[in-house]
């Protein structure tokens, strides 16, 4: 059976896409070196418009509007500037109503696109550009410390990487009088969180980033909104984080990090990451992200019980397992990190690696 | 090149969900048409794979196993047709794997073109993030940039009757036309035209060259007073499945296998229920499927459909939407154990991230029963307003009576038991007076459906093979009396000759034993003008046939009573569940 693959690694090699919503510019070239908040590609995404009906304002067909109108396709209009003028003893024009470039002239209307704001495309891990694909994006090619996460609400920013004070376990709980000034800056690792004032006085420090084992829903809707990233490793209620993950991450404290907190999809494969670039004599081997069940792999438990605890896959068992809800699953032998013996079903696994 | 399903014997239907991919086995025995065997994997469609056709192929290879049947060549190709013994004569498939397509309807007067279009949208996997019709408030450049900053997959344009409205229609069109023309061409949606047909030619002209793909299908709305979704229904499907073959990776090549016949799964399933609708005349017929990708709910009625797919109420990913369209104590009321509400909140984000994980413990078995519920509750409740009027329905309105019910979805059908699997089925649809519910525990009537559309005789022979497992035969009177006054005196008169007398109080719920392969009459005798489908106080007589758990007498009222008091509740969900079986 194919395992889902998360991936929890001191040391990898990862290639990342960063592709443009829309047709854009690149802005790097092949063998660059980047940086998380460098912007590799850009493109102008400007989604507010207004709508000039010149037939309509001036009382006319619009194949004679059509006649009327100065401006062109591509053009840039100022504010009050004279879009179309129907002469006669008493002359009647229709100016601009703000600053603007036409995209549209055609059956006696003008379509101005307001402002142009730019789409800037980052990086999002310090790495080297391995591929341009021309005006879409880039390859990313770099080597390191990587942990993935579950959710993320997508932010990019880099700093250092500090334990909230007084963390001594993947359990403890980020707490607003916790947080002081000499925090500012930092990435800050907690187990949970489910105070919404905390995650305040953590906006207003500010904080460049937040990586939590587990956060309580309601507190998503401000988690979302705040301006740094944050990243949830393991799920959502009152967990502790993954032994694997917290051990790595402890051990990397004081090293600038990368936090790409960019939402889970199921279906593209993007997931939150703490990125930790490391120099590497040898490139190490790509990140695998699909393997089959076998022993000895390291899995994580995604449901009750033992949720979220790491332990390592001893034996696939054959036929059906019968478990506790009454139901009969595919099933294997995990031996936990605290020695404990445990029957899991296969869909509840995923493998760390 | 697949040949004819016309004369082919063997039929292998895929159908790839959400979390499963199925591969299904028909075969002829005896002369006739029976299911054979299924196979299963998870689907493929999602990361790192990204491709549905290595969950189809580990499916099929599944069904190799169980069967000591090839079906498959040495590359993992299918072998079609049927060549010395191996590989197999026909192929159909059905999807609903992948994200809700992101739909923005468009029609003229909220009440008519809009509507129908609205209805047109639910009958398949579509989100929809924005309608837009004549009394929309909003200034045409507004309507242009909620377009381009919702980046729809799907554009369904309606309105106007035929030799009605034109240049309301036509000014839609240009706004259409003109966020497809500010889309970068990658990004434009595919357009389905259902509106008058006297613009149809205009909408080619305009749009064609600015959309993904263009479709026109005939008006839904042809005159004020009619609605005829049907023909808009299929090229809605095949609609749908070209935005699948474009943005879900493998579908192209499913589809070539499968010789066109690629259905969506919940279209295949409406086309079986309205199929079937045409055999049990006298009443409806009700379809539900209650999957990881939506809540589908087909009813059907001497030849109608009502097909509702909601992907909203789906057990998947969209989970920790849900408190969107209910309370946690709406799903709390369901549980038989005390489990804090927190839980329950938590256990909906978390099974969003893995749909496809399982319960493993009694208290998560009993959050997700819960969910399932409430999930089907909601289908039901707004599936309910769709279903037309000409359906039959207790004098005091509600739901419909259907006979039988037919359900689906592995929530419910790999419950630990079959008792917990009715439970969720009487409190999630609450049926109404006197009914069959019938499981497709392998999820057959997609792929039956799928190929019903070139070989109508393999689902009657199916159906008649008895593939589904008939669960209980049910009486719910309807009363409105105390709770504890008999509402329903009767009896079961076996065919053997056995006799049960009974008499049921209101707020109970009990089980006459009447087991497979067994038949018999069953006389009811309504109190207090309770209703159990032949009129408040009315007496009559049904046949009855055997299924797994017997006769089911659920008089707990409609809406179903629940205690306020959690203990009491506690006892009573529990006391259900035992009097089912466990």
């Amino acid at each position: 059976m194919l395992a889902p693959v998360i991936h929890i690694l001191p040391m990898t090699t990862i290639l990342r896409q960063r592709l443009l919503p829309s047709v854009g510019r690149v802005l790097v070239r092949l063998n660059q070196k980047v940086a998380p908040l460098d912007v590799v590609a850009e493109t102008n995404l400007g989604k507010e418009h207004i709508l000039v009906d010149i037939a309509c304002l001036l009382g006319i067909s619009p194949d004679k509007a059509d006649q009327l109108i100065r401006c062109r396709v591509g053009e840039r209009l100022t504010s009050k500037q004279l879009i179309a003028q129907l002469p006669g003893l008493i002359s009647h024009s229709v100016s601009s109503p703000k600053d603007g470039r036409v995209v549209a002239v055609g059956g006696g209307q003008v379509l101005l696109k307001i402002g142009d704001p730019v789409f800037e495309l980052r990086a999002g891990l310090p790495g080297t550009i391995t591929r341009v694909i021309p005006e879409r994006g880039v390859d990313i090619t770099a080597h390191g410390t990587l942990i993935q996460g579950i959710w993320g609400n997508n932010r990019v920013d880099m700093g250092l990487m500090l334990p909230v004070p007084q963390l001594n376990s993947p359990r403890d709980v980020l707490e607003a009088d916790k947080l002081d000034i000499s925090l500012r800056g930092s990435i800050l690792i907690a187990g949970h969180c489910s105070d919404p004032h905390a995650l305040q006085v953590a906006d207003e420090l500010p904080l460049r980033g937040l990586i939590l084992g587990s956060i309580s829903p309601e507190l998503l809707p401000i988690a979302e909104n705040l301006h740094f990233p944050i990243m949830v490793t393991d799920g959502f209620g009152h967990h502790p984080m993954n032994a694997v993950a917290f051990k790595l991450l402890i051990s990397n404290t004081k090293q600038e990090v990368a936090l790409n907190s960019t939402s889970y999809d199921r279906y593209t494969g993007s997931r939150p990451e703490i990125f930790i670039p490391l120099p590497a004599a040898q490139p190490p081997q790509l990140a695998q992200d699909s393997v089959e069940f076998s022993n000895g792999q390291q899995v994580r438990i995604r449901r009750n019980p033992n949720m979220f605890e790491v332990g390592t896959l001893t034996n696939l068992r054959s036929g059906l397992s019968e478990f506790p809800s009454g139901l009969y699953l595919p099933a294997a032998d995990v031996l936990l990190e605290s020695g404990q013996k445990v029957v899991v079903p296969l869909v509840n696994l995923e493998i760390l690696g | 090149m697949p040949s004819s399903l016309i004369d082919a014997d063997s039929v292998l239907a895929v159908d790839v969900g959400s979390c499963t991919t199925r591969a299904m086995l028909f075969d002829v025995v005896e002369g006739g048409y029976r299911f054979i065997a299924v196979g299963q994997a998870p689907t493929s469609a999602m990361a790192p794979v990204k491709d549905v056709g290595e969950g189809v192929v580990r499916a099929i290879e599944n069904l190799q196993e169980t069967t000591g049947r090839l079906f498959l060549d040495s590359n993992r190709s299918l072998i079609i047709p049927t060549k010395d013994g191996v590989g197999i004569d026909s192929f159909v498939a059905t999807i609903s794997a992948g994200p809700a397509i992101k739909t923005v309807i468009v029609g003229l007067l909220d009440e008519v073109s809009l509507q129908s279009v609205n209805r047109l949208a639910c009958s398949t996997y579509a989100n929809v993030v924005d309608n837009i019709g004549v009394n929309d408030p909003r200034k045409p450049e507004e309507q242009i940039d909620s377009i381009l900053h919702l980046e729809p997959d799907l554009i369904l344009i309606a309105g106007g009757t035929n030799d009605g409205a034109i240049k309301s229609v036509q000014k839609k069109i240009d706004i259409i036309g003109l966020a497809c023309f500010l889309m970068s061409a990658e990004n434009r949606p595919t357009v389905l035209f259902v509106g008058n047909q006297a613009v149809a030619k205009d909408v080619t002209e305009s749009l064609s060259s600015l959309t993904s793909s263009l479709n026109i299908s005939p008006n839904i709305r042809p005159s004020l007073d009619v609605e005829d979704i049907q023909p808009a229904s299929y090229k809605l499907a095949n609609t749908f499945m070209q935005i699948r073959r474009n943005k879900l990776g493998g579908v192209e090549k499913l589809a070539s296998w499968a010789n066109g016949n690629l259905l969506p799964t919940a279209y295949a399933q409406g086309r079986m229920i309205r199929f079937m609708s045409q055999t049990y005349k006298s009443k409806g017929i009700l379809g539900v499927d209650v999957g990881a990708s939506a809540t589908t709910i087909a009813s059907g009625f001497q030849g109608e459909l009502a097909l509702g797919v909601y992907p909203q109420f789906g057990l998947g990913e969209n989970l920790s939407d849900l408190l969107r369209y209910t309370s946690l104590d709406d799903i709390l009321r369901w549980l038989p154990l005390d489990i804090p509400a927190n839980n329950v909140r938590d256990y909906l984000y978390q099974k969003s991230v893995y749909p496809d994980s399982i319960p493993v413990t009694i208290e998560d078995m009993a959050i997700e029963q819960a969910i399932t519920r409430q999930v089907l509750r909601l289908a039901i409740e707004t599936a309910n307003k769709e279903i037309p009027a000409n359906f039959q329905r207790p004098s005091s309105g509600g739901f419909p009576y259907f006979e039988p019910i037919l359900v689906s979805g592995s929530a419910i059908t790999n419950a630990a038991t079959i008792g917990q699997g009715l439970l969720m089925i009487l409190d999630g649809i609450q049926p109404v007076g006197t009914t069959t519910i019938v499981l497709d525990q392998n999820h057959l009537l997609p792929g039956m459906g799928a190929a019903a559309g070139i070989n109508p005789i393999l689902p009657v022979q199916i159906i008649e093979s008895g593939a589904f497992m008939g669960l209980a035969s049910l009486v719910a009177p309807i009363s409105n009396v105390r709770l504890g006054t008999p509402i329903l005196r009767g009896r079961l008169v076996t065919k053997e000759g056995t006799e049960t007398k009974f008499e049921i109080n209101q707020g109970t719920l009990d089980v006459l034993p009447l087991l497979g392969g067994q038949s018999g009459q069953l006389f009811l005798e309504p109190l207090h003008r309770s209703d159990v489908g032949f009129g408040p106080g009315h007496s009559g007589e049904v046949q009855v046939s055997g299924t797994q758990i017997g006769v089911v007498i659920d008089a707990r009222g409609r809406p179903i009573q629940l205690s306020k008091e959690n203990g009491r509740r506690f006892e009573m969900n529990k006391k259900w569940i035992w009097t089912l079986g466990g």
